[in-house]
């Protein structure tokens, strides 16, 4: 009798703390995201998005500095994603998992992982700006965000496709499947919230990154005219409304919030079109 | 491959820019000098290093339990609408900028920590918004990682009539281990590197703290503050507080793998 | 994979490339430097390129000493720094563009009106540690400084004859905004910051109130009439004479057709 009570009662401990967790991160979000509303809802509106700034940023809107924004997770994504997602399939298939060289590489992400935002600034700054004489652009910031989004694609996707049961793997081998059409047809869908987990994370980086963009992509806040043109970003901008120029809380507030709507926009269509990509590999 | 060419190339920048002074001063120097006053020749970083450490372990005692129990929640205890949309809100988290977090901490949380333990900026503080921006990755990474544990195997679980907490902790947990810890050592990566918050929150001031409310600097909030006035050996010195700094990240990295490896065979 | 990357950098290859061939149709002039006066520029420079639509002006922020070192290294056609030019820097030209005061700040339900320049010394020395000493309530002081290398700290320095070693501070800060924001969140703080900034915060209803030192209100007019103790020029500086385009834009800068910028941005002209 007291056997059989005893692991219930744990279990709705559990139960109790397990939920807990979830409401405290619940809460926490809507205190932030409470505060940035009443702050800056008032001031968004369709001219915001469109017009650029005036007076510093404390008038006008975010056009251009969207349009900067967008370009650079574009480039970040272009080279991160490819390169990420080919790196973690080399590393969790291509390399034992104790192996010497998977290892290294392995730590080495880790340790890119934990390089500060301001380390990576400098290096894009030395490398993309000045080394490859690049300047001030698009395109610096865009590699400099790719170097810090490649640790979190790749040691997610690569955790994710290990996480593949060997079973399935083993089976379609035997069926005769070359190695490519196994990685295509079985591991990427087998691994897609892991992948959808990483990019998301990526994302999420490259958008918030301040730090690093001040150095590399720059403060130009005009209409980018090409990738080689210096461009702020949002996070850039927010930055310097709060911190920098008197009286632009507001406007820095409305700008957080823009910024939280696109990452949830891009993030909700990535994990619909991921949902798709893996229905349809896995229904053939 | 390429990882590790960046590695090096990083570590190799940093350290180019540091070597003179570290040559002139020795090595020693920048742990023993009477304090830090970099435009007076004084390099101490010590306070600074311990400033990262706490911060970022008392982040990360919050936010790993927190952040697993969350997505244990997410795929076990909640209904899967419900659990959608806490996912997504976890991913929003993942995505705000840290100056936000920053700027949040600054307004609300700070005045709220001055009234009770002051003087406000504090390591506390820091640890709190540390927390905060750390706990999405351990949330989506683990989430990921109990997602992938086989179906079977929890079936297999409930077969044995056991409950969901014990499946929980006996089959998803252990399975998911690789997932979570990767997620746990990201976040810790992100915890020590984190600059634009921890710069606003913590006070900022040079000293090895005696309680949770007094202030404290990282090495990485450091950096920012000064690297952008920093000339000379002053900026040397700030090269060498990010080597430092690359250095604990690549020394968390070896210690969690000796820690795996040990786990792994006992 | 492989070959998706690769496909991937041509593409971007090629658009750089072709942006390349584009992108010097116009004249293109480089500012870096100081975050206090990168906002002021950008706005000067809006202007500019409006009156020269062949004129590109790029902005980027970074602090002073980083207009210092890309004037000097030509990464940048005008540093901007927000502090005089020291002795090792004569190899640069700098050409003040407006002036702006450093004003004690306290929260405004701080009852104390005026601090000495011996309760400031106290204050910041660490001897001073209860505002009862200086006729305030009776709790603790928490002290704001500057982080060091800042131009803020400098003057402040220098001003009152102290060492940044001396100083006991309980926050330490990096730009203006934090310290207001710092200060109107803490009822027993105090700190120094532009003027400029503080009477624009503390003109919108934000809790701060600037104290006078020896005996001179911190105000804009009293900084413009040169009356204020502890006052800074903001300076372009280029490598040698400005030439070409950037002494155009210079000049644009320093003339009064930007003055309403100026006290936009809350800084002082030059010229009254």
């Amino acid at each position: 009798m007291r056997t059989a009570e005893r692991p219930r009662w744990r279990g709705l401990a559990a139960a109790g703390v397990v939920h807990g967790a979830a409401l405290a991160v619940l809460g926490a979000f809507a205190w932030i995201l409470g505060d940035l509303l009443v702050a800056g809802l008032g001031q968004v509106d369709w001219a915001f998005l469109t017009a650029p700034p005036q007076d510093a940023g404390r008038a006008g809107g975010v056009g251009p500095i969207l349009a900067s924004t967008g370009i650079l997770l574009a480039i970040c994504l272009v080279v991160a994603v490819p390169l990420g997602l080919g790196a973690a399939i080399f590393l969790a298939e291509f390399t034992p998992a104790e192996g010497r060289l998977g290892r290294l590489v392995r730590r080495s992400l880790d340790v890119l992982a934990g390089v500060p935002s301001i380390v990576f600034g400098l290096f894009g700054n030395v490398l993309f700006c000045k080394t490859l004489g690049l300047g001030f652009s698009l395109l610096s910031g865009g590699l400099t965000l790719a170097c810090m989004a490649l640790p979190l694609i790749i040691r997610t996707a690569e955790a994710s496709l290990r996480a593949v049961p060997p079973g399935l793997r083993q089976s379609a081998v035997a069926l005769g499947m070359s190695r490519t059409s196994v990685v295509r047809h079985l591991l990427l869908p087998a691994a897609a919230p892991g992948l959808l987990a990483g990019f998301v994370l990526g994302v999420g980086r490259a958008l918030a990154e301040t730090a690093a963009l001040i150095f590399t992509s720059g403060y130009v806040d005009r209409l980018p005219e090409s990738i080689l043109d210096s461009g702020r970003a949002l996070s850039v901008h927010i930055y310097d409304l709060s911190m920098n120029v008197p009286g632009g809380d507001h406007r820095a507030a409305a700008s957080a919030l823009v910024l939280v709507v696109a990452l949830l926009a891009i993030n909700g269509a990535s994990a619909l079109a991921m949902g798709r990509f893996g229905r349809r590999l896995g229904a053939r | 491959m390429l990882s590790a060419v960046i590695v090096l190339a990083i570590f190799g920048l940093v350290l180019a820019e540091a070597a003179p002074l570290i040559a002139r001063v020795g090595p020693a120097a920048f742990f023993t000098d009477a304090g830090w006053q970099p435009t007076s020749g004084r390099f101490n970083l010590s306070p600074m290093l311990w400033g990262t450490l706490l911060t970022a372990a008392g982040a990360l005692l919050l936010a790993g339990p927190v952040g697993v129990l969350t997505a244990v929640h997410g795929r076990f205890y909640a209904p899967p609408a419900w659990a959608r949309v806490q996912r997504r809100v976890v991913e929003l988290l993942a995505g705000i900028p840290s100056v936000v977090y920053g700027f949040w901490g600054l307004t609300v949380l700070v005045p709220l920590i001055a009234r009770l333990a002051p003087p406000g900026p504090s390591l506390l503080a820091g640890i709190l918004v540390l927390a905060l921006m750390i706990l999405p990755t351990v949330t989506l990474l683990a989430d990921a990682a109990l997602a992938a544990v086989p179906a079977e195997q929890l079936q297999g679980a409930a077969a044995l009539g056991l409950g969901r907490w014990a499946t929980v902790r006996g089959v998803a947990l252990p399975a998911a281990r690789a997932g979570i810890g990767t997620g746990v050592l990201l976040a810790l990566g992100r915890a020590v590197g984190e600059t634009m918050a921890v710069l606003m929150v913590c006070g900022n001031v040079v000293q090895v703290p005696e309680s949770l409310a007094d202030p404290v600097r990282t090495l990485a909030a450091n950096v920012a503050l000064e690297m952008a006035y920093a000339m000379g050996d002053h900026r040397a010195a700030l090269f060498v507080a990010g080597a430092l700094l690359t250095a604990l990240a690549a020394l968390l990295v070896a210690l969690a793998a000796v820690v795996g490896r040990r786990h792994a065979h006992g | 994979m492989r070959w998706r990357a690769a496909l991937a950098l041509a593409v971007l290859a090629g658009l750089g490339a072709q942006a390349g061939c584009s992108r010097s149709e116009k004249t293109r002039i480089v500012l870096t430097g100081s975050s206090t006066i990168a906002p002021l520029m950008t706005e000067i420079g809006r202007r500019y390129e409006a009156k020269h639509p062949d004129v590109r002006v790029d902005v980027q922020s970074g602090g002073s000493s980083r207009g210092v070192a890309d004037a000097r290294q030509g990464q940048a056609d005008v540093g901007m720094v927000s502090r005089a030019l020291k002795p090792d820097e004569a190899d640069l030209t700098g050409t003040p563009i407006a002036r702006d005061g450093i004003a004690l700040i306290v929260h405004r339900d701080n009852p104390v009106q005026a601090l000495s320049r011996a309760q400031v010394v106290g204050i910041y020395t660490g001897q001073i540690k209860r505002w009862s000493a200086v006729g305030g309530a009776d709790r603790d002081i928490v002290v704001v400084n500057k982080a060091e290398g800042r131009s803020t700290l400098e003057l402040f320095l220098s001003h009152f004859q102290l060492k940044n070693e001396q100083i006991a501070a309980q926050v330490v800060i990096g730009d203006n905004e934090q310290g207001i924001k710092t200060v109107a969140g803490n009822p027993d703080a105090v700190g120094y910051v532009s003027i400029g900034t503080a009477e624009y915060d503390a003109g919108r209803g934000v809790p701060i109130r600037l104290l006078p030192l020896e005996g001179v209100e911190a105000t804009h007019a009293n900084v413009q009439a040169g009356r204020f103790p502890l006052s800074r020029v903001l300076l372009l500086v280029t490598k040698g004479e400005p030439s070409g385009p950037a002494r155009q834009l210079i000049e644009f800068a320093r003339s009064a057709e930007v003055r309403d910028l100026v006290e936009q941005q809350s800084f002082v002209p030059l010229a009254p």
